[in-house]
This record gives C-alpha cells, structure tokens and sequence, in this order.
C-alpha cells in the first residue's frame, strides 16, 4: 500500500448547489481521445496585442527585427494588461491593426517563423521557487504574461495581487470545462496533472490561502483519478470537488458558491468572499513561467465540430490563424459557422483569417445541420428561462424591458448582473434572442455610467 | 478590416452566443398539449357522442380559420404552425355543454381568437386566458344554453330513491341549498368514483377527472406545465373546502366532492397553467395557483353562480403582472429580492 498516512487528498462532492442552469448536449467525445498534439508551424503567425481583458499591449518591435522565442514584443500597458512574446524565432515581417476574434481592429506583430526555434532566456527558471519572495514570484507572473486561459483571459498577476484588506483563504482551479464539445482542459489534466499540480502549488504559496480546491465535472473522472495520483502527496486542506455535470458549473461565482456556498456580491469581484479562481491551464502556465522561465506563448486549442475530419486537441502558438488550425486538423469544407470557444459562449467569426490568443480554449465548426435560422417570436411566458437563468434573473422581463429601451428599468432589474452564459436562450420555445438582448443592455449601461 | 474580409472567399454565418438550442419550440409544446388532450377527447367522445365530436370540430376549425384571418388583415404571416389556436379550439370545445348549438360554438370561437388574443396582438400578449374569456362572454350571452345539461341519474341520500335531474352537481347542490335543503346526492365514496371517471353532467371535458389526470400527468412529465399551479389550485381547494365543511357539514359539499365536480381538474391542469396568461417564477405558479383555489372556494360557496373555477382563473390572469413583479428571485449576490 503507499503510504496512506501521508495521503491527506481527498475527493468530494460539490457541497452546494449553485442555481438555475442547464443540461445541453456535450459532444466532448469528438476530441476527448485525442491525445495533445503540436502542429506543423504556420507560415506566417499574426499576434495580437489583445491577448488578455484590460489593456492591449504596445508592441515593442517594429518590422524587420529579428525575433526569437519568448522575445517580448508587445509590453503591458497600464495594469491590468498583460506582456506579450514571441511564441518563435523569426522575423517581424509587419505591426498592423488586424481584426480580433471579438471583432475590434487591434495592432498585431506579424511574424515570419524560421523553423530555427531559437529561445532568449530573459526568464531564468526558478526551481527553487518556495524561496524566492512572493512579490518577486508575482513579478515573474506579470513577466511572462501570464492571463486567465479559461476564456476571459484576465490578467493573472492582478489576481494574484490582492489589495491588503482582502484575504484569499480558497484558492480554486477551475478543471469544469462545462463548455460543450471543449476537451482542452481535460486532456491538459490527464497528460499533464504534475505541471498543473505544481502551479497550483506556487499559486497558494503566493496567495497564502489554506483552502485548495480542484473543480471538476464528474463527467471526466478520468481527469479526477490523474489529478488524484498526482496530488497524492499534498498537505494540508487540498481536495478536489466532484461538480455535478451541468452548465455553466465552470462560471466563476456559480462554482465560488457550489464549493464555499459564498456569493460574490453583486459587482463585486471573489476576492470579495475570500476566493481566487484560477483556471488548470493557467496553473500550468504559471509552472511553465515560474519553474522553466517560459513565457505564455502556446496554448491548447479544442479544434472540434461534426463536419470536420480530425478533431484534436492543438497545441499551437500564439498568433495561428484559425484556418491553419482547421487544416491542421483535416480540413473541412462544409462549415457554416465557425465558433471561436465553445457553442454556449463562443464568438461567431465572419473569417477565419483571425487568429488564436490567450483565450482561445476552443475552435468550433457547425456544418448546415447545426444553424438554424430562427424566427424570434413573442415571449410566451413560459419561465423556463427564469427556471434556467444561474444568476436568477428573469430573462423574459428583462427582455422585453431591453426591447422597449427601457435601459434604466433594465439596470434595475440587475441586466450588468448577467454571465451572458446563454443558458436563457437555449431553452427557450420561442427562440428570443434573450442573450443579445442582455449584452446590447449592459453595453448602454457602460455608456450610461461612463458619461456620468 | 474591409481588406481582410475581401480577401475571404466566404464569410460564416455569425450570430450572438449560445450557437445551441435545446430544441423547445412553441409549437412542441402545444403539440405536447394536444397530445395531453387525447384522453379527455376520447372521454368527451365515449361520454358525450357525437356531441363532443361536432363541438371539437366546430370550434378547432373556426379557431384556426379565425386566426389564419386576423393575422391575414393584420399584414402578418397567416399560417397557424405554433398550433395554439388548435389548443384554443379544443379548449374551447372542452368548456361547452354538450347540446350547445354550433352557431354558438363559432360565436366563441371568434371571440376567444379574435377579441381575447389577436386585438391584443397575437399569442404572447393576450393578457386573459382566450378559451375562458369566450366561455364566460357565452354563459352571459346564451344563460340557457350555456346550461343545459342532459338527463343524468343521482344517487338521492333518501333511502333507494334515486332521483332523475338535469343540473350539474354543483348546480343541484347549489340549488338545493338555496331552498333550504341539505346536499341532494350521496357523498359517498362511490358517488366521488362515479364522478371521478365522469359519470355526472358537465361540460363535455371537464367530467371525467381519470382522463384530466392521465392528461396532466404527461404535461408534467413533458415539462410542458410546473407542479406548482395544480398543486398549489387543488391543494387550496381541499384545504379551504375542508375547513369550511367541518363548520357546517350539512350545507356544504365535501372536499372530496368539490375536487371532483365542475371545472376544477380541466381548470387546474389545462387553463390555469395556459403558460401566457400565468406567472414566469416559481414562487409567482404557487401563488397564482393558491389564489385559483381559493376564489374558487368562495364563488361556489357564497357566489352567485353554483361553479367559480372560469371566473377565479380570468381574476388572477388578471393580477398575474402584479405577481410576477412581487416574486422576482432573488438575484445572486444580492442580499435583497431585484426592486
Ligand atoms: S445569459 Fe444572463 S440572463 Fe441569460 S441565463 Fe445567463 S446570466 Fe441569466
Ligand atoms: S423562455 Fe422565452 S418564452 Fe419562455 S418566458 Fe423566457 S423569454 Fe419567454
């Protein structure tokens, strides 16, 4: 037997139950058995400086220069924004707006690879780093540009620096992918769990939080057992939490309150409830900054959806086009729509010139059979996106408020409350599109406050 | 940005989020509601003959021929596919007795499409449950015919003498009370059988309790109708009758016969959980459902007419915005129900 006594990891089921929420069809078993794998280099690699939420980066180089692997290229601008690098050695063929995956014209470095693959080594490793001081730890962090990789792409230095009247006691890594069809995550913890393990690990030594938990469905339980074997030797209060397999149990305040039954206020931040959610990729990523000296440069990427021929789990660097990505996985002809993330939150792009950031967990090719051109009708009053709606909002009141230009009314009703998590949309019978609704609200909400 | 997209020989179809749906529709659920209506329909048919034949008939195809018209002169798409106005006829054809003549089945199928739905601009905004509105505009209209029932054989608590009436039950109640006598039938449990399965006078769907429950029951199991409304209606029901008959047994009909008789199964099941005309929140079903139930209670008890369920529904379709602004969840990380 190994040495039980030492093994204090324990498994747990999620001890609240968060509210609302739905069962869609999940579709991981596309891509989840396919194991990581990189891509052969593109052409040409067209990086954003948008890779984060908050502030783009300026870039740093200009064409011409010369770049190697992990040369910074676009500096953080203000503080919440995030350091960007070069993900391969190369030449900078040009800095020009180019149009995101949200859909903004945003400068990018467009890089030529030279397949050499030469590294800088601004970043020295630091593997002994329970010595190194916290701040320097954070320093490292922001260094290497490190940002939420769950989607939001939040800057994780920021996270890590709370002001001093807030104190994290649970740090929580988010391995939920409840998003539909992704496997990104999954395939990170069962091919990897020691690196994501070990940036958990820094991550609470820097924010010295004495409860950790590892969220995940209980629909990977494959993912549980590896991540179990490689946190067999954690001391201290570690578990991971078994979630109930339900969208969005990954949103950030739905799984703070299924695992602490703690509600982050309304407008308020986790940290406000002593919680940081830290998504598995960006533990990895933090392991990768901290213990080897790289930078963020590559991620994983779920390139998946029925009409394609090869599924799979893409490790490719930042700045691949989403069309090499789909090439890199067979090709395919018949898509309709092609969805940057998963199908509940993803963003629809016109083109798939657009390229991977930080954030982008997934790409999603829906072929004819999966759009559908609805007619929107009345709202019929039939509560399901009240029942459906994690933030327990009512939807259709809001909507019709929305539809009526009422944006006070709305505010009111807490519209900025809503995750825009779709959950409304997607079960209702007469197909209003309560989702956009919510965000055309929140956006003249914004306006509304900023004038002020 | 006009360059990168020139250069791309298609663009994709782009939508807000989600890019998923699950599939409900307008017209899944009220082809659930239909199927749930089959067994009431054969009751109605294996009850009433022919007569609940020509009424269903009558009133589905002027229902549906009243509103492919409306929404033809109001400019809109006039196809009928969500298949409410099915429902509506067939609910309609439901809460009529059975020898009504089928002039007037068309008058309230007019009535219940064009005035209480379509003026108010379709299905989603009508404020009032259109069968029942038409049922009521009828029972003021056409007092006669709106209650004349067929010959029906009561088990008379006189010793063996069964009587011959052509009331309902809660009409021969009512009546019978009012001249001063005690409950004109047998409370047994039989007679609360022969009621049950719809052995008594009525409207042609809602006598047979059985068919009403196997009806409701798949709704439920469907998720086409919360657990709140009939439970909370029927619930309010027993308990407010039961209080009231243990004060004055003799003039008052039992619980269990009050669950049983008149409109309340078909109003629980089928038109108190009419999804446009109720509340969107949990909380807002009970309290809609509690407050069917209990002016219902007090119309067949005290009101002027022997049965309440049609006008305790239009009354609390009427609050309904009033509850749905007064039970509003509370929104998470909110210490306060939303303003
Ligand atoms: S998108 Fe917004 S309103 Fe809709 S279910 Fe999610 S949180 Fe609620
Ligand atoms: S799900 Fe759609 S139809 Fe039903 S209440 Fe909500 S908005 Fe109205």
């Amino acid at each position: 037997m190994p040495n039980l006594k030492f093994c204090k990891m324990k498994i747990i089921k999620a001890p609240y139950k968060s509210w609302g929420g739905i069962h869609p069809r999940y579709h991981k078993d596309l891509a989840a058995d396919r194991a990581l794998r990189e891509m052969p280099l593109p052409e040409l690699l067209q990086i954003s400086m948008s890779q984060h939420l908050g502030a783009p980066a300026k870039p740093v180089v200009k064409k011409g220069d010369s770049v190697m692997q992990g040369t910074l290229i676009g500096e953080a601008a203000g503080f919440i924004s995030a350091n960007v690098h070069s993900p391969v050695s190369g030449v900078v063929k040009d800095v020009v707006p180019a149009i995101t995956l949200t859909g903004a014209m945003i400068d990018s470095v467009v890089i030529e690879p030279d397949g050499e693959d030469k590294r800088v080594n601004d970043l020295a490793p630091l593997a002994d780093w329970q010595a190194v001081a916290k701040k320097d730890l954070i320093a490292r962090v922001a260094a290497a540009g490190v940002a939420g990789m769950g989607g939001a792409g939040f800057p994780t230095h920021v996270k890590l620096s709370p002001p001093p009247d807030k104190t994290i006691d649970t740090l929580i890594i988010n391995g939920a992918e409840c998003e539909p069809y992704l496997t990104a995550d999954y395939r990170l913890m069962l091919e990897s769990p020691e690196r994501v393990w070990l940036g958990v690990s820094i991550l609470r030594h820097i924010l010295g939080a004495k409860t950790v938990r590892i969220a995940i469905e209980d629909n990977k339980p494959e993912a549980i057992r590896a991540m179990e074997q490689a946190m067999r030797n954690a001391d201290g209060d570690v578990a991971i939490v078994e979630l109930a397999t339900e969208y969005p149990q990954g949103a950030e305040k739905q799984q703070i309150f299924a695992i602490t039954g703690r509600e982050v206020p309304s407008g308020g931040l986790p940290m406000d409830v002593g919680a940081v959610v830290e998504n598995v990729g960006t533990a990895a990523a933090v392991f990768d900054a901290v213990f080897e000296g790289m930078p963020l440069i590559r991620r994983i990427t779920t390139v998946t959806g029925l009409p394609l021929n090869a599924p799979g789990n893409i490790i490719a660097p930042l700045g691949t086009s989403y069309r090499a990505l789909i090439e890199a996985c067979g090709g395919c002809a018949d898509t309709v729509k092609l969805i940057s993330g998963g199908p509940m939150m993803g963003i629809a792009q016109a083109i798939d010139t657009v390229t991977t950031t930080k954030t982008t967990s997934g790409l999603l090719a829906l072929g004819a059979p999966d759009v559908s051109l609805y007619e929107s009708m009345p709202c019929i009053s039939c509560g399901r996106c009240v029942d459906a709606c994690p933030m327990n909002l009512v939807p259709s009141e809001l909507s019709q408020y929305l539809e009526a230009e009422d944006y006070e009314g709305a505010e009111e009703l807490h519209v900025m409350d809503c995750i825009e998590c779709g959950c409304c949309a997607f079960s209702c019978p007469a197909h209003r599109p309560l989702v956009q609704h919510m965000r055309q609200g929140k956006a003249r909400v914004m306006l509304k406050r900023k004038k002020k | 940005m006009a360059e990168a997209i020139d250069k791309q020989d298609h663009l994709f179809v782009v939508s807000s989020s989600p890019h998923t749906h699950s599939g409900a529709s307008v017209k899944a659920i009220m082809l659930d509601v239909i199927i749930a209506m089959l067994p009431l329909t054969g009751a109605a048919i294996y009850l009433f003959g022919w007569n609940a034949i020509r009424l269903l008939l009558v009133c589905v195809i002027s229902c549906v021929a009243t509103e492919a018209a409306c929404r033809k002169a109001m400019g809109r798409n006039a196809g009928i596919d969500d298949l409410s106005a099915v429902v509506t006829g067939m609910l309609l054809a439901f809460n009529l007795p059975p020898a009504l003549p089928s002039w007037m089945a068309v008058t309230g199928s007019v009535i219940a499409i064009a005035l209480a739905k379509q003026v108010f601009g379709g299905i989603g905004y009508n404020p009032f449950n259109p069968a029942l509105i038409a049922r009521v505009a009828l029972l003021i209209s056409f007092p006669v015919a709106m209650t004349t029932w067929s010959p029906w054989i009561m088990a008379a608590p006189a010793a063996g003498i069964d009587a011959l009436t052509s009331a309902t039950p809660l009409g021969a109640f009512k009546s019978a009370i009012d001249f001063g006598q005690t409950v004109p039938y047998l409370t047994n449990s039989t007679t609360f059988m022969q009621f049950f399965v719809g052995h008594q006078n009525g409207c042609i769907g809602e006598v047979s309790s059985l068919a009403i429950l196997l009806g409701g029951l798949y709704l439920l199991f469907r998720r086409c109708i919360s657990w709140q409304i009939p439970a909370f209606y029927l619930g309010s029901v027993a308990v407010l009758s039961t209080l009231i008959w243990a004060v004055a047994p003799d003039k008052n009909l039992p619980p269990h016969l009050h669950l049983v008789t008149g409109g309340l199964m078909l109003g629980a099941f089928f038109m108190a959980t009419d999804m446009v005309t109720t509340p969107v929140t949990r909380k807002g079903m009970a309290v809609f459902g509690a407050g069917c139930g209990i002016l219902t209670v007090l119309i067949r008890v005290w009101g002027g007419y022997p049965e309440g369920v049609s006008f305790a529904i239009l009354l609390m379709n009427a609050v309904t915005p009033l509850i749905n602004r007064a039970t509003r969840p509370r929104v998470f990380g909110t210490g306060k129900k939303k303003s």
